[in-house]
């Protein structure tokens, strides 16, 4: 790593850091912006540089959003009461200090290894697939996941279902989702800068260049997918055990691809900021967090009209992203001589 | 013992019979030549031999063991490798990164592929670029290269894995006639220098000629004929297939 660029991190971190105290306006913004390049990047880890399409990557974030919150509760309560009594039931669940943070400690990797599990048994179902072939059968994985999220009762039904929260007075919760947020981007950006330096990312990459011929030189294809979707589903699992707790609501419909939320915007975000690169998902879910926040404020109402024009743009004029974009302008392909 | 001995291998698909009781031996470090018309079966039986489709009857054996029935990377790390007949590389990686993932895996072990990229035997994928002439080129995307320079890289990708057997689809197909002798001396030494065992598919009759020591010859997916070169070029069987006299 260049001293230039170990500079512009640490100095990205650092605001990062301290950016809760001098803008806490933006606080609920960039917690969310932090989850945001998390899905990017996790997406782009199968979708840009292993070149599979997943649209069933939401079912990961949605297993992490439910697991964590099912045993935040279970461990203390009924979860079925629990759920069922928000229309009124008269009785109140509290949390104290202790019980509060323990559900999290097992909630949160809880979430993340059963999304992990999910991606290797599901995984070697469909993963011996190419292409659009793979492409729609995550697309029904979106579906079916949004249709059990909505359906089982005892995950609250239709109505979704609220986290647990700790009396505010001895901890901030904001404060403490901004930063385990920030320090998850952090970890999984680390993560996959090591994952791109070693010989899986040219593996990764050769299968989405040709598989066959992959194949053809003796690497263990189907396993090499696994293991890449199972890495994205795993940090995916803490991401949605994360979301679901900052939002402080959880809502079915977020776990669902159909409807133009998480499922769509994570793949978005790679496409916006430049597939198959480290940065571009980086890039991707900041631009978008900042245009979807000035929509949501200043258009709304056709807010969802303006993110639906912003996806036509990107692609007519961005199709390699901004990343894309930029190498090719500043290195424009030299012209070989045909032999 | 031969190093690949293919035994009665029959294949069809539907109703068409693309191979019918073939049976071909290729001896350790041999360069062997398989000649036949348009559609006489030759990419098939590669296809069979290295585990594309199984095989509807007969055996396959590679250094003394079964091969008919293990899958394709199973097959290419027991060091029995193709090249095909469309030039097939990573076309959005460049040279040096092309050469360095094709490593073999034999020995590996799958953690292996967390190792540093950079250490994957840059040297030698260096020197394996200068020895097909693409030295010059290693760090262009493959997708620039033109298509006779993506056929030698794709070859030096084969050589860079080290295979015991190299099965090669029409090597001089689409390379500049110019360039032909070139690849045919870097054939001949990869032979005599890395002792690698080939079996080569080509329509070029001075390349085979020249390169091969012993060809079989292929026509309506049924063995025809086999012997040394100058037996295979006058035999009258051989000589209708290729006018049509059938």
């Amino acid at each position: 790593m260049s001293l230039t660029r170990l500079l512009v991190y640490l100095a990205v971190l650092a605001g990062a850091a301290v950016a809760p105290y001098f803008v806490p306006q933006y606080q609920s913004q960039l917690t969310e912006l932090w989850l945001f390049i998390v899905f990017a990047l996790t997406w782009d880890l199968v979708g840009g540089q292993m070149g599979y399409n997943s649209f069933g990557n939401v079912l990961f974030f949605g297993i992490g959003v439910y697991v964590t919150a099912v045993i935040q509760v279970g461990l203390f309560y009924d979860v079925a009461t629990y759920n069922s009594a928000r229309g009124g039931g008269g009785t109140v669940f509290t949390f104290d200090f202790t019980q509060y943070a323990l559900g999290l400690a097992i909630g949160l990797p809880a979430g993340a290894i059963l999304a992990a599990l999910t991606a290797i048994l599901v995984g070697s179902a469909v993963l011996g697939m190419r292409g659009q072939y793979f492409a729609v059968c995550t697309l029904g994985l979106g579906f079916a996941a949004a249709q059990i999220a909505a359906g089982w009762d005892y995950l609250g039904g239709g109505s979704g279902m609220v986290p647990p929260t700790a009396p505010d007075d001895f901890i901030n919760l904001g404060l403490l989702y901004y930063y385990l947020s920030l320090g998850l981007a952090v970890v999984v950006f680390a993560v996959l800068s090591w994952l791109y330096s070693t010989r899986f990312a040219l593996a990764i990459n050769a299968i989405r260049d040709d598989e066959d011929k992959a194949e053809a030189m003796g690497h263990l294809t189907t396993r090499i997918k696994i293991t890449a979707w199972t890495i994205a589903a795993f940090f995916l699992g803490i991401a949605g055990g994360l979301y679901g707790n900052v939002k402080r609501f959880i809502d079915p419909i977020d776990v669902a691809f159909p409807s133009a939320t998480i499922g769509i915007w994570m793949i978005l975000m790679a496409i916006l900021g430049g597939k198959g690169t480290i940065l571009g998902p980086v890039i991707g879910a900041v631009i978008f967090q900042i245009t979807k926040e000035l929509f949501w404020t200043y258009l709304l109402g056709w807010q969802r009209v303006a993110l639906g024009l912003l996806i036509v743009l990107i692609v007519v004029f961005f199709p390699e992203g901004i990343v894309g974009w930029w190498r090719r302008r500043k290195a424009p392909i030299v012209e070989t001589q045909a032999s | 013992m031969a190093l690949l001995e293919v035994h009665n291998v029959s294949k069809s698909f539907g109703g068409v019979v693309a191979n019918r009781d073939i049976s071909i031996d290729v001896a350790e470090r041999a360069i062997v030549g398989l000649i036949g018309p348009n559609g006489s079966g030759k990419t098939t039986l590669f296809n069979s031999i290295v585990g594309t489709h199984p095989i509807d009857r007969g055996t396959i054996r590679f250094l003394d063991s079964d091969i008919s029935r293990l899958p394709i990377a199973q097959i290419a790390r027991r060091g029995l490798l193709r090249t095909f007949q469309q030039s097939r590389i990573y076309k959005q990686m460049n040279c040096v990164e092309n050469m360095q993932i094709s490593i073999s895996e034999r020995d590996r072990g799958f953690l292996s592929l967390f190792e540093n990229r950079q250490s994957a035997a840059t040297g030698q994928a260096n020197e394996l670029l200068e020895f097909v002439g693409l030295f010059e080129k290693r760090l262009l995307l493959a997708g620039e290269l033109s298509f006779g320079q993506q056929k030698l890289l794709e070859f030096a990708m084969a050589l860079m894995n080290r295979p015991r057997m190299l099965l090669l689809d029409e090597p001089t197909a689409g390379i500049n006639p110019t360039l032909i002798n070139g690849l045919i001396d870097r054939l001949k030494r990869a032979n005599a220098e890395f002792g690698i065992t080939l079996l080569v598919i080509e329509h070029n009759m001075r390349v085979i000629m020249d390169l091969a020591q012993h060809i079989y010859c292929l026509a309506h997916g049924e063995l025809l004929a086999a012997g040394t070169p100058s037996e295979i070029q006058n035999n009258p069987r051989v000589i209708d297939a290729y006018l049509g006299a059938h």
